[in-house]
């Protein structure tokens, strides 16, 4: 079984700053990998060139086996990379509903035309567009709130709705960019679950930037620590927990 | 009253034209935060390819043939003048792709005049008949104007609220930036705003052209900044904003030429636009933009 996503000695210059310096990541199918570091460390930039919005400087991102650095994100997305954002970027402007069908909808095959006269293969795939988009809401508990605008929502069910469009994508690999940022414990304990559900549900590899560490422990099956853009540690959780290197950089003597 | 009632159908065909032009302001205005300052003189064009077509034509073509290949030509020449001009400059300073733009359409505009250096009369498209309702003189034209028009905006209406391009045109509009990243490519949505937007406009330009039988390569000039006008005081990036705004600057121009002199309309056109800015700055529908974080 080879590597779902591979990132091969890839660094990121912008002007004089580096990044990302020859950051090296293997992430097999089916794992739920953590990354971990101070900010500032260079973790939403990997985000960024593994989604395409930068091209990386030097290096190489393979997914499924196909190099992907450059692409364009919305091929890449199409690709089945779904990713969520550190500071929700949902579309406000836009229903439950319709944030979830615009990612499902770019599945669905009609032209413009069939679509303006509601004809043909819009008709059958508009109705499947609403049914489906809809049990994915209910499965995140959100079939209720449909039709309100997501700037409507609350700020926990805005996460849940960023993830479920990111799911609408059917990706085989899921981002989420600190999905339990501003919960308190209790919430970020049911994230976890949740999480850990959508897992499962969905059979999704995930990477998961996070400052929770309990999270992140309890959910991860590898973690890579970065600092200043550079890999500092991987392995599994009891192996990061234990590395003094991480300890000093970023997790300090208290690390549960 | 008959009076009052005449001037009335007037201030609605004119509400009408201006709304459809500003509609092409309005939606490029909604996704790129830029005003495509060569709309108006797209918008002449209209007017100009439908007398080229009824002109030589070999076969005398049906309104509504016409009415397509007006807007089809016209909005593909929106969608090049995008691919061509405004692409490259996407990230840089708004101020350049405004420049641009009114390059663009001072480009069009010289063009047409070299070609067609004098004032042209177009041709009737059909036989314009005036009928009677209840005392008020109703043209076919004026008819076939409010009708098409009604038409066009349902359907966008509808495209926009309903269809797949108008979830993802209103996605862009909210945050271009995230929308690549549901697997939807913003340039294609670009396209198809420019090809929908500049289209509408060229129907406009037809129909203008055939009310006011009387074109020139300085048409789009006046009435271009008319319906950006009408655009702005409905809240630009607004759809159901430029309609409002093009009925209400129709109505004002009829009923101020109604009853004052003449020469008074574009004045009291523009103030009203000053007026209406200081009470509401986004326009009348608008409102103010998100801030992105």
């Amino acid at each position: 079984m080879s590597a779902l996503l591979e990132v091969e000695d890839v660094t990121m210059r912008f002007g004089g700053l580096c990044a990302i310096s020859h950051c090296r990541m293997t992430i097999p199918a089916g794992i739920t990998h953590g990354i971990i570091g101070p900010n500032g460390a260079g973790k939403t930039t990997l985000f960024n060139l593994i989604t395409g919005i930068y091209r990386p400087t030097e290096g190489r991102i393979r997914f499924q086996g196909r190099d992907i650095s450059g692409q364009r994100p919305s091929r890449i997305a199409l690709g089945g990379i779904g990713r969520t954002f550190q500071n929700i970027r949902l579309f406000k402007n836009l229903t439950a509903l319709e944030n979830v069908r615009i990612a499902y909808d770019t599945q669905l095959h009609y032209g413009p035309m069939e679509s303006l006269l509601r004809i043909g293969r819009h008709r059958r795939s508009e109705d499947e567009s609403i049914a489906r988009s809809m049990a994915l809401l209910e499965h995140f508990g959100l079939a209720g709130l449909a039709s309100l605008h997501a700037s409507e929502l609350s700020y926990g069910a805005q996460r849940r709705l960023e993830i479920a469009r990111a799911l609408a994508l059917k990706p085989s690999l899921l981002l989420l960019d600190e999905p339990a940022a501003g919960m308190n414990t209790a919430e970020t304990a049911i994230l976890t679950e949740f999480l850990r559900d959508i897992r499962s549900h969905f059979q999704v590899t995930m990477i998961l930037i996070e400052h929770h560490m309990h999270l992140v422990m309890n959910l991860c099956d590898q973690i890579t620590v970065l600092d200043f853009g550079r890999v500092i540690a991987e392995g599994s959780p009891a192996e990061i927990r234990a590395n003094p290197r991480v300890i000093e950089a970023y997790l300090g003597e208290s690390a549960e | 009253m008959a009076y009052f009632a005449q001037q009335a159908v007037n201030a609605i065909s004119l509400g009408f034209l201006y709304a459809l032009i500003g509609l092409g302001y309005t939606m490029v205005y909604g996704v790129l935060t830029m005003i495509n300052f060569a709309h108006g003189d797209l918008f002449m064009l209209g007017a100009f390819v439908c007398l080229l077509l009824v002109t030589f034509s070999p076969v005398a073509l049906p309104f509504p043939v016409l009415l397509i290949l007006v807007m089809v030509i016209i909005g593909g020449l929106g969608v090049l003048i995008e691919r061509l001009a405004y692409r490259p400059l996407r990230q840089a300073p708004r101020v350049s792709a405004v420049i641009t733009a009114l390059g663009c359409g001072l480009v069009i505009s010289n063009t047409t005049l070299s070609i067609s250096p004098y004032s042209r009369a177009m041709p009737e498209v059909f036989d314009d008949r005036y009928f009677n309702v209840l005392g008020v003189g109703v043209s076919t034209l004026q008819v076939l104007i409010i009708g098409v028009s009604l038409a066009l905006m349902i359907g966008l209406d509808a495209l926009i609220h309903k269809s797949r391009f108008g979830m993802a045109l209103r996605a862009v509009a909210y945050d271009a930036g995230t929308v690549p990243l549901m697997g939807i490519s913003v340039n294609r949505i670009i396209s198809l705003t420019f090809l929908i937007g500049t289209g509408l406009g060229g129907a406009a330009g037809m129909l203008y052209g055939m009310s006011f039988p009387v074109i020139s390569a300085s048409m789009g000039i006046l009435v271009g900044w008319k319906a950006f006008i009408a655009a702005v005081i409905g809240g630009i990036g607004n759809i159901r904003g430029a309609v409002l705004g093009g009925f209400i600057l129709g109505t004002v121009e009829i009923f101020s030429v109604a009853t004052l002199p003449s020469t008074y309309r574009d004045l009291i056109s523009y103030s009203l636009l000053l007026v209406i800015l200081i009470f509401k700055p986004y326009g009348i529908l608008g409102r103010a933009p998100n801030i992105k974080v």
